[in-house]
């Protein structure tokens, strides 16, 4: 763990950032992620100038068309100027965002390895390759950081703030270079296609290949062999990029922000990923918590007030208002919805004090009443969270 | 189009939505309502974690089901325990001492061929129904942006591979899937922006990509509608400074926090209004819409799974 620093410089987003040049947003799903990864942008744009990019992979419609990123994809798009000014600022910096399109990335990482025009229309013409690069889960995880490397090591921006993919498990993106590159070394790899190029089976992989031709097919087995056999001509490509990919994650200009709300379940997510961060030597740079209830809900004297309120409900609005048996009925509910919230402030809070292990940096963000769909909001997040 | 029929008369139910909406309480509710109706219910947890069995008060379980309350099997699913059980009940080849370390074949051949993790998730799930070995099967399946996947890859792998045992194995499987009588979808969410753009999204791509049938939307944590228009009017009476410093005084400390908490459960319940509102004009009018309430309860556990389904038989009509 890095040496904390002495209290009188407390430790900040606004700090941390400023010395990064990755940022990766992660956590469980439905806590905000994007719309944090996105307000940390911008706000990094707007306060310390640079040139800021938001790699996002689904962002809310509204606030991508609030933006003016209508349909943006693989390739960069600057953000105006003119957004900036709706909101009341001038950013020093430049904003920019794109969004993860994995199939193009794919593809677009087949024509830079392919060693030549035949090979690489083979592979993306590979019923298997098609599938794998459209529908396997982990090829999303995979390509997000392989996109992240190729981007930084262009070496146009200054800060890249990473929105990573919804993963089933939060780990998965870690470990995706690392599983592609032990892929492509595995012998099992080979066994399977020797066959494909020699014809000739020994004694002991026989069964193997009995088994493999009785479970998937003849023809299955083929398509496996062929797509395995073309990559391995980019094999060496591939893995030394997995490998630079990986030392890039755990590199000191990269920091990782975990972002979760208090409800129970997708906060144990984010304290196991936390862990796991810490384990793996990679920088965890701060917690963000999102979502979390106004404090005066915990307050065990409103909440005793609470209470008086909906006992006396009957006669405390006397002659306040044009209707005391409505008021009487709206004062019980209030009383009511009060103790209702205040259970769940409590048991937030509470989970909150047992968070095992939270970096230097721990922030809170209060609930908002509005959904973030425009520039104004992401900032006025952004603000929360900043410094 | 026939009716979508009634969650308890199907076999296999998959419940799936965004993290964090709710998706395992509901899968959990749902089972113990078909519990209550008299039925072997198996539970299953694709992505173990553990907390299904929670919901029940019990262990976490493995893949060789365990009863965590009467009539409630629960399971976690586990795809190399799967591939053994299968190899051993389909094929009876003897797999094991031949090919070296199954672990390890397994995990090549499931990187390898995409769809073989989700194919022997799914196959076992229809291999319970098919057995009939319980009445009711409710999968807490991936959320949202991994279901898909899931139920597309029998799909997904007869497309690929044209001959041989898998394409004999997932011909069976496409026969109780796409059947609208034994399987259905259950998509959780919440009202809020990006559950239900994800559900709205699901809704499109189930109809699309695989043969299941959505057979109804859970809506989680619909807070409760504190007033009316009248009632709010008067709630703004009581919120003018004169009228709130005589209740402070009245009730012996200030309440503003009080009025405060009860504007910001408006707020919220609007909001959620508004986004529920957009869900439902997004889907096909003749989907059920199950609204459960939000339930402000301290721990999750067996009361929390009776109370909601309590609400979820409510809204089902039993």
């Amino acid at each position: 763990m890095a040496p904390r620093r002495p209290p009188e410089t407390p430790q900040t987003i606004a700090r941390l950032l400023s010395a990064k040049e990755i940022v990766i947003a992660c956590g469980p799903g439905g806590v905000g992620k994007t719309t944090t990864a996105a307000a940390v942008g911008a706000m990094a744009a707007a306060e310390h100038g640079g040139r800021v990019l938001v790699l996002t992979v689904d962002p809310a419609r509204r606030l991508a068309d609030a933006l003016g990123l209508q349909g943006i994809g693989n390739k960069e798009v600057r953000i105006a100027d003119e957004v900036f000014k709706r909101a009341g600022i001038t950013p020093r910096g430049e904003l920019w965002a794109a969004m993860l399109d994995t199939k193009q990335s794919w593809d677009d990482l087949i024509a830079r390895h392919a060693p030549d025009q035949a090979t690489r229309e083979k592979i993306l013409a590979n019923p298997l390759y098609q599938n794998i690069s459209a529908r396997f889960v982990q090829s999303h995880d995979y390509i997000a950081m392989e996109r992240l490397y190729e981007i930084h090591s262009e070496g146009d921006y200054d800060l890249i703030v990473v929105d990573t993919p919804p993963t089933r498990n939060a780990l998965d993106f870690l470990d995706a270079p690392q599983r592609l590159a032990d892929f492509f070394s595995s012998r099992l790899l080979r066994w399977l296609i020797a066959p494909y190029r020699s014809r000739l089976v020994n004694a002991a992989t026989k069964p193997f290949y009995t088994v493999a031709d009785r479970i998937l097919g003849t023809q299955f087995l083929a398509d496996i062999s062929e797509f395995f056999i073309l990559f391995q001509s980019m094999y060496d490509g591939f893995v030394t990029r997995s490998e630079a990919v990986t030392r890039l994650l755990s590199d000191r200009r990269t920091t990782f922000m975990v972002v979760s709300t208090l409800e129970a379940t997708p906060l144990r997510e984010a304290e196991f990923f936390s862990a796991e961060l810490t384990a793996r030597k990679l920088h965890l740079g701060a917690i963000v918590l999102n979502k979390v209830l106004p404090d005066y809900l915990r307050d065990s004297a409103t909440a005793r007030l609470a209470q008086r309120v909906a006992d006396q409900a009957e006669t405390l609005g006397e002659g306040l208002t044009d209707d005391p048996a409505i008021a009487a009925r709206v004062l019980g509910e209030v009383a009511e919805s009060f103790l209702h919230f205040g259970i769940v402030a409590r048991r937030e809070a509470e989970q909150q004090n047992e968070l095992q292990g939270a970096p230097d940096i721990l922030v809170t963000v209060p609930f908002f009443d509005d959904d973030i769909y425009d520039m104004e909001g992401l900032l006025r997040l952004g603000q929360q969270v900043w410094d | 189009m026939t009716t979508a029929p009634d969650l308890l008369q199907l076999k296999l139910v998959f419940v799936t939505g965004k993290g964090g909406v709710g998706k395992t309480t509901v899968a959990a509710a749902l089972a113990l309502l078909g519990a209550e109706h008299g039925k072997r219910v198996l539970t299953c947890e694709v992505d173990a974690k553990g907390d299904l069995a929670a919901l029940f008060e019990a262990a976490p379980t493995g893949f060789v089901a365990r009863e965590v309350a009467p009539g409630i099997s629960s399971m976690s699913m586990d795809t190399e325990a799967s591939l053994r059980e299968y190899l051993k009940l389909q094929l009876r080849i003897p797999v094991v001492g031949r090919i070296g370390p199954l672990a390890k074949a397994f995990d090549f051949v499931a990187t390898a061929a995409p769809g073989v993790r989700e194919i022997l998730t799914v196959g076992k799930l229809c291999y319970e129904v098919r057995e009939r070995h319980y009445d009711l099967v409710v999968v807490d399946a991936p959320a949202s942006g991994h279901i898909i996947g899931q139920l597309a890859a029998p799909q997904a792998i007869n497309d690929l591979v044209k001959v041989g045992l898998i394409r004999t194995q997932t011909e069976w499987m496409l026969d109780i899937l796409s059947d609208a009588q034994k399987t259905g979808l259950v998509a959780v969410t919440t009202p809020e922006e990006m559950p239900v753009n994800e559900t709205l999204e699901l809704t499109t791509r189930v109809r699309e990509e695989t043969t299941v049938r959505l057979s109804a939307v859970a809506v989680n944590r619909i807070l409760p509608e504190l007033f009316g228009q009248r009632e709010e009017e008067v709630f703004e009476q009581l919120r003018q400074p004169a009228a709130e410093s005589v209740l402070s005084e009245r009730a012996g400390g200030p309440v503003a926090p009080v009025l405060e908490a009860a504007r910001l459960a408006v707020t919220m319940r609007r909001t959620g209004a508004g986004h529920l509102q957009r869900l439902q004009a997004g889907l096909p009018p003749d989907l059920p819409v199950l609204l459960l309430p939000e339930l402000f309860t301290r721990t999750h556990g067996l009361r929390t799974t009776r109370q909601m389904a309590q609400a979820l038989g409510e809204e089902l009509g039993h």
